[in-house]
């Protein structure tokens, strides 16, 4: 089991014939995703690393039988590629683009909800389900499948905490990556229910970063919902205030979403919240032999 | 990006809402030109830098005459203003705005931004204008109105009542003007693709006018490339040189107190390696996240920014590549080390993508002050005893 995909999850890529979409969809498909096809308006009847190209994610998804979009179009377009992907029955879109403008993901992300898609980042690494099925840029080897579910904001963290879970011993079931913009799809308290009713998940990984309060949300539903272990890290301790740091997320604007509040709250709901990333592995093994 | 209160003052004229007249100078005598051309009889100096609480600083005046105008603008022009929102070396004066006076019977706050909760943009007000809001928020949150506006309708009717209701404004005539007021501001809000707007205060004049005293506005950086007449009132002189030059090549830096200079890929990454150092016992000298394309030049270039801090005593290099590829970072580190001095100890952990080929290159090299981290925990510890000079 895993949560949101699996082996056979089958998949479309918007923007699938441009240099980032065509590197990576070939990199998924390598890692065994069901790759069914892409969509790049002028280049419908194509075909594109063995698969069928469309005009319109509607005729993708109608030929193909696609459930997930992996987008890769230029950031003006990805308000535009998500929404044509929820008006054609697409049940996730998953966001790789970095710089879409913050308006655009208001509208995209309101009609997504309207029309029953999840979305995920924009901005992120992805989605994996180890061993099965590979959504995103991660490099694919460092996630072995395993017991522990993994939810986080920043990309390379992601890699971090499933390398430390892997060289423990343990392994990976579903590792997310949900991005740290302003305005981003499924997030800790979507996530986090689907881990505790993933029965092969017995453990969750939670990296999370200064700004906003997204990780305060999640302490508030561990404690009331979440029987598993998590193990929790917030990166940005150190940051000076109101300094941007890199992502439009990671900004701390008075005492609302401090790392220092946030890590305060998790404890407070039972998480085991590590000081470094480097004590991830550690913290996960400790929660396993509970 | 930020702009200048002259440069929103700009827009807000644009979009039909009221500010009092005025005029940007960088220099004294221009200064009693344009308060000539205003025409008096009270003038405002004001220093225009990137930052709020300019007035306690000193760098907001009332000039009464001519010569005060003169006076206050030497005063003002050139001066190192220090706020709450600057650092404590604060920030030096280079532009003035020359402003009407105005005729304040009551001072209001009013602000746009987005409320990340709700996911669309939030008006706010207060009857407590020319307050820190931070403070008002504090101590009298009830004084603080909040009105979500979902962009798919805009601006509609109840909110503009929502607004004045709120802001105790029983005059007809005054609650048209208000709604007005608010509506035109929400839409330049959405149509420049701001971040934030905000007017403390937005005063009342004695005939029931409403008018912006100040103006802050912030904008979306992602948007910057489809309002090219917001990206051209960047002020490059009102950011950090390094971070500037930095971006330039794709690097997002920020320089910080310490001793360990960083070079790492990721944001997030980038700031777990500065808990670490800290955790460790050491300080962290700058963030430095060298993105998805580094290469040999970026990296290099990374080092050059690193090294021009005199304070740094150990450089810690931590990459896990996913993207970004492991030898590239190898060669660019071996790169820098030719093209810059490297005096102080490099200590590299690179994980992920082709990383046993990078370990081959940095080892075939045999570079002197490189020390090869294992991990996060063990490249960290390393870099803080190499700082600590162990």
């Amino acid at each position: 089991m895993s949560i949101l995909i699996n082996k056979d999850t089958k998949v479309i890529v918007q923007g699938f014939t441009g240099k980032e979409g065509t590197f990576h969809a070939e990199q998924c498909a390598a890692y065994g995703t069901k790759i069914v096809g892409g969509v790049t308006p002028n280049k419908g009847g194509q075909t594109h690393l063995g698969q069928p190209v469309f005009n319109t994610v509607d005729e993708a998804v109608k030929t193909t039988g696609a459930t997930v979009s992996m987008i890769f179009v230029p950031p003006a377009f990805v308000g535009d590629a998500v929404m044509e992907a929820a008006e054609a029955g697409i049940e996730l879109a998953v966001i790789i683009t970095e710089g879409a403008p913050v308006k655009d993901m208001q509208m995209a992300k309101a009609h997504a909800t309207k029309h029953g898609m999840k979305t995920l980042g924009p901005n992120c690494p992805g989605i994996i389900t180890a061993e099965e099925c590979k959504i995103g840029i991660m490099p694919g080897m460092i996630f072995k499948k395993g017991n522990v579910g993994l939810i986080s904001k920043s990309g390379t963290l992601t890699y971090e905490g499933a390398n430390q879970v892997v060289k423990e011993g343990f392994g990976i079931t579903t590792a997310v990556g949900i991005g740290g913009d302003p305005i981003i799809g499924l997030s800790y308290n979507q996530l986090l229910p689907m881990f505790e009713a993933d029965p092969e998940t017995e453990c969750i990984v939670m990296i999370g970063e200064i700004g906003g309060d997204l990780e305060i949300q999640a302490a508030k539903l561990i404690k009331e919902q979440i029987t598993k272990p998590v193990v929790a890290f917030i990166a940005g301790q150190t940051a000076p205030k109101g300094k941007t740091m890199g992502h439009a997320g990671a900004i701390v604007s008075g005492s609302a979403g401090t790392a220092k509040e946030k890590m305060q709250a998790l404890e407070a709901a039972g998480v085991t919240v590590v000081v470094s990333p480097a004590e991830i592995g550690a913290a996960v093994t400790k929660a396993m032999a509970k | 990006m930020n702009i200048h209160e002259y440069q929103a003052k700009q827009i807000f004229v644009e979009y039909g809402v009221p500010v009092p007249k005025g005029i940007m100078v960088e220099s004294v005598e221009a200064a009693v030109e344009a308060a000539k051309e205003l025409g008096g009889p009270v003038w405002v100096v004001k220093a225009q830098i990137h930052a709020g609480g300019r007035g306690l600083g000193g760098g907001v005046k009332l000039a009464k005459t001519l010569d005060e105008v003169r006076e206050f603008a030497n005063e003002i022009l050139g001066m190192t203003l220090v706020t709450h929102q600057t650092t404590a070396e604060g920030k030096l004066v280079q532009k003035l705005y020359i402003e009407d006076g105005a005729d304040i019977k009551d001072e209001f706050y009013l602000s746009v931004v987005l409320d990340r909760k709700l996911e669309m943009p939030l008006i706010m007000a207060s009857t407590e204008g020319g307050m820190n809001i931070e403070d008002v928020a504090e101590n009298t949150p009830e004084k603080i109105i909040t009105i979500p506006v979902d962009p798919a309708i805009g601006f509609q009717g109840f909110h503009g009542r929502q607004l004045a209701f709120g802001l105790g404004i029983t005059d007809k005539a005054e609650q048209k003007k208000i709604i007005s007021f608010g509506q035109k501001l929400f839409k330049l809000y959405m149509e420049n693709d701001a971040e934030m707007i905000e007017i403390n205060p937005l005063v009342r004049t004695g005939s029931g006018d409403f008018i912006a005293l100040d103006a802050k506005m912030g904008f979306d950086n992602s948007a910057l490339g489809r309002q090219p007449q917001i990206a051209a009132m960047r002020d490059l002189t009102e950011e950090d040189e390094d971070e500037v030059e930095a971006a330039k090549y794709g690097l997002s830096y920020v320089a910080l107190d310490g001793e360990i200079g960083c070079m790492v890929n990721g944001a997030g990454l980038a700031m777990g390696t500065m808990d670490t150092i800290n955790y460790m016992g050491g300080t962290p000298a700058n963030f430095l996240d060298v993105g998805g394309s580094a290469n040999a030049e970026t990296v290099a270039k990374g080092f050059e920014i690193i090294l021009k801090n005199p304070k740094v005593k150990a450089i810690f290099v931590n990459i896990f590549g996913g993207i970004v590829r492991c030898d590239r970072i190898a060669n660019g580190i071996i790169e820098a080390t030719k093209i810059t001095d490297v005096n102080v100890p490099v200590i590299v952990r690179l994980d992920g993508t082709n990383a046993p080929e990078a370990s081959e290159i940095l080892k075939s090299a045999n570079i002197a002050n490189l020390i090869v981290g294992n991990d996060l925990g063990d490249g960290a510890a390393k870099a803080v005893a190499a700082a600590k000079g162990e």
